[in-house]
């Protein structure tokens, strides 16, 4: 069938300047972008694509387990190098895998293209084999999608699929392409002859903004900067503008967890994380503040708790890229469009300029007040038991022990772990954090570290992991044995769907319906089997050494590490309360602080 | 900022977008996907040249809501531009509706009244029926379907809102 339409595109459409079958053209986009490697698994509708990839060198295609890895592989290498993630996919259940990471990569705002293969031209809509309404699916988890139906129109989709999706708030890109249409002789179209699409979000500010956003700033007496994931995204600069900024100012600052990274979190101006599993200071002064600075960051539910009892006292200020953020969760009093970097570094010469001197007296009022926060030292646990391994002081030990490392990167699955890594292991560099953060996706860490590896083969690259988490996308062992990639599993096994565990503890009254593992496998001889190294620690007194070796073998590892089970992740705002409101440790009891309402939310 | 007591209003909305294939349903699925009410839609090309669309939605929600839908709109790529006519100053608003009436004797002669009242056309007609066609504002065109429901309204077929602003301005 295939064959048949093949000859019959090509008769017709055969020219002196067309030489270019689509999957040539294809690959021809993606080396003129700049792209080096694509994560992706082959099947019948894109085996013209795999065909053009075997007669090439420029691009290294990463063979993963399941469609799925390779979306999560192509996020882990996008949110560690800044580059735009490719992804291949077949079409039927190639795309449909795919769907779960591209709903992760919208939330997180990853810049990925996803080119799928789907049936002939002729053929869709007909229920033929591996078919599905793939640009239908996809639609609403994607930034944007094409079904490229003539060859002609090929290059032109690519470069503009490149162009959004990289541009303003970063997502994912599909590019569906019929069998017929890869096999279909066509004219390649330069990048640099492409027209640019009306599409073209604002990236500098409104300059009366930015004056009134110093107006705000110098005024504040008890200010915080709130910054998010979309600090990040606007690269490596932005960081560094958000630094000066703070330190500049004096005032504190706070990360959310898709912003772990983009300011030092050795700082004394930084307050840790903010939000459910966000620390006690930084929680107590974005609900006290007067000004809140929020930049590149969502109002996110889990940051915000309870809306109507949220920072009741503040003014705010949202810097952020899409408009369609302001205002959306909470409503703000000054919303400045435009990119981080470039409204930061606008801030900065206005503030200069007008030689700001902030309240020092006021200030110096905050600072004791958040002090006083601080002293409770929320992220404290019992540390007595030489026996059982607390999970929060297994993080601790692989912080200290890899923090003079050149090159730590980190990935996480989702859950209790998650919260405990993003707590105990400090970031100062961005891009060194990758974590399913808006979905929140099991199973994301894995192939995300396959991604991180293959972009960085020098940097030591660790998926923290639970171990219910890391059995969701276990397959991509095999592509890491396959690359020879190093990448390290730190599993922190209990045993339980921790997360799940918790919340049925606080608030099912300890009923634990179906959240014990059961059954899992041996991961020293599931390491074994992939030929990596298998480690198991049952004691604190194990650990250091476990963690030692890990990093000095140049295999990939599984560390087992056997943790406490019924511990469970604080400080936390249970859902429904406000940032006041927060459980310190397992003494304070969730119940009476959980209402109707918030039983509801997740 | 007070968000709790803000009144929810009718809006209408014009988007201008790439007339390609899938656009209405990003729009569409854009609203459903998103908890947002869609009261009326119409669609259809007016620039074959530069191969756009307009749609006309109207909508409802809080001030706050709106805002949002206009924003979450400007995101998709597809889409030129956004106008909220209802916020954005006078415009003109229509609907058409084509309007079945079965009935013999006095009824049928009472719904030929009313029509003339509302300055409807009758399209078609049999011994026993009229098909009405009716412009004006929505309300205009209910009042016209209230009263032809005692006089044997049957069938009813509705454009939907169309709108533009006043005055010399341009989508």
């Amino acid at each position: 069938m295939a064959l048949r339409t093949g000859k019959k595109t090509m008769s017709t459409q055969e020219t002196p300047e067309s030489g270019m079958t689509g999957a040539a053209i294809m690959l021809k986009a993606l080396v003129d972008q700049g792209v080096t490697d694509i994560f992706g698994y082959p099947g019948g509708a894109v085996l013209p694509l795999y065909d053009e990839l075997f007669n090439q060198n420029s691009i290294r295609h990463i063979l993963v387990r399941q469609e799925g890895g390779a979306v999560h592989a192509a996020e882990g290498y996008a949110r560690s190098t800044g580059k735009v993630g490719v992804v291949l996919v077949t079409s039927g259940p190639g795309a449909t895998n795919a769907v779960t990471g591209l709903t992760d990569a919208l939330m997180d705002s990853i810049p990925l293209i996803c080119i799928s293969g789907q049936v002939p031209t002729h053929l869709i809509g007909n229920d033929a084999f591996q078919e599905c309404d793939t640009t239908g699916i996809t639609r609403p988890c994607t930034k944007h999608n094409y079904l490229v139906k003539d060859v002609n129109d090929l290059a032109r989709v690519m470069h503009e699929a490149f162009y959004v999706a990289q541009s303003g708030r970063p997502g994912p890109v599909l590019i569906d392409l019929p069998k017929d249409v890869a096999m279909a002789k066509g004219t390649y179209t330069a990048k640099q002859k492409v027209k640019p699409r009306h599409y073209n979000p604002q990236v500098k500010a409104d300059p009366a903004k930015i004056e009134q956003a110093v107006d705000m700033i110098a005024r504040a007496k008890r200010p915080i900067i709130y910054a998010g994931g979309g600090v990040i995204n606007s690269g490596p600069q932005a960081s560094k503008l958000l630094t000066e900024f703070t330190r500049l100012t004096g005032y504190p600052c706070t990360l959310t967890l898709m912003g772990l990274g983009a300011y030092p979190a050795n700082d004394k101006q930084y307050l840790g994380m903010v939000g459910m599993h966000g620390t006690y200071e930084s929680n107590m002064a974005m609900h006290h503040c007067d000004l809140m600075i929020a930049v590149g960051s969502r109002f996110d539910d889990r940051i915000t708790g309870r809306l109507d009892a949220f920072s009741p006292g503040s003014k705010k200020i949202h810097i952020d890229i899409d408009p369609s953020s302001i205002n959306k969760n909470v409503p703000v009093d000054l919303g400045v469009v435009g990119d981080v970097k470039s409204v930061l570094g606008d801030i900065l010469k206005v503030y200069k300029a007008r030689k700001v001197k902030p309240d020092q007296k006021a200030l110096k009022g905050w600072w004791q007040q958040i002090d006083g926060w601080r002293k409770r030292d929320c992220l404290s646990y019992d540390k007595s038991s030489t026996k059982i391994i607390k999970p929060q002081y297994a993080i601790e030990r692989l912080y200290e022990l890899t923090k003079k490392k050149k090159k730590v990167l980190i990935t996480t699955e989702v859950g209790q772990h998650q919260m405990w890594a993003a707590q105990h292991f400090h970031f100062n560099k961005p891009n060194r954090w990758m974590t399913s953060g808006g979905l929140g996706t099991m199973g994301y860490g894995l192939p995300a570290a396959v991604g991180a590896q293959i972009a960085h083969p020098d940097a030591l690259v660790i998926d923290i992991a639970g171990e219910a988490s890391i059995m969701m996308n276990i397959q991509e062992m095999s592509t890491i044995a396959q690359y020879r990639l190093p990448v390290k599993v730190f599993i922190l096994n209990n045993q339980y769907m921790g997360m799940v565990r918790q919340w049925q503890e606080l608030l099912h009254g300890g009923r634990y319906s179906e959240s014990y593992m059961d059954s899992l496998p041996d991961f020293v001889k599931l390491a074994e089997s992939f030929g990596g190294v298998g480690m198991r620690a049952t004691t604190p007194g194990e650990l250091d050494d476990l963690i030692k070796e890990m990093i000095a073998v140049d295999k990939s590892v599984i560390a087992d590490v056997c943790v406490d089970q019924m511990e469970n992740c604080f400080p936390m705002i249970p859902s429904g309360a406000a940032h006041n409101e927060m459980l310190l440790g397992p003494n304070d009891s969730a119940e009476q602080s959980v209402s109707e309402e918030g039983m509801v939310l997740v | 900022m007070n968000t709790q007591s803000a009144e929810v209003n009718a809006h209408t909305i014009s988007v201008l977008v790439d007339n390609e294939p899938g656009v209405l349903a990003r729009v569409i699925g854009l609203f459903s996907g998103r908890g947002y009410n869609i009261e009326s839609l119409t669609v259809a090309e007016v620039n074959l040249k530069e191969n756009l669309s307009r749609i006309t939605v109207v909508t409802s929600g809080t001030p706050m809501i709106i805002e949002q839908i206009k924003a979450q709109l400007t995101r998709l790529v597809p889409v030129h531009k956004v106008a909220d006519l209802t916020v954005d100053g006078p415009h003109v608003e229509r609907e058409l509706a084509l309007v079945k009436v079965k009935g013999k004797g006095e009824k049928r002669v009472e719904a030929l009244r009313i029509a003339d009242i509302f300055r409807a056309h009758a399209l078609d007609s049999t011994n026993e029926s009229f098909i009405f066609e009716i412009v004006g504002k929505t309300a205009k065109v209910d009042a016209f379907i209230d009263l032809m429901k005692p006089l044997g309204l049957i069938d009813v077929s509705r454009t939907g809102v169309v709108g533009i602003a006043r005055g010399l301005g341009a989508l």
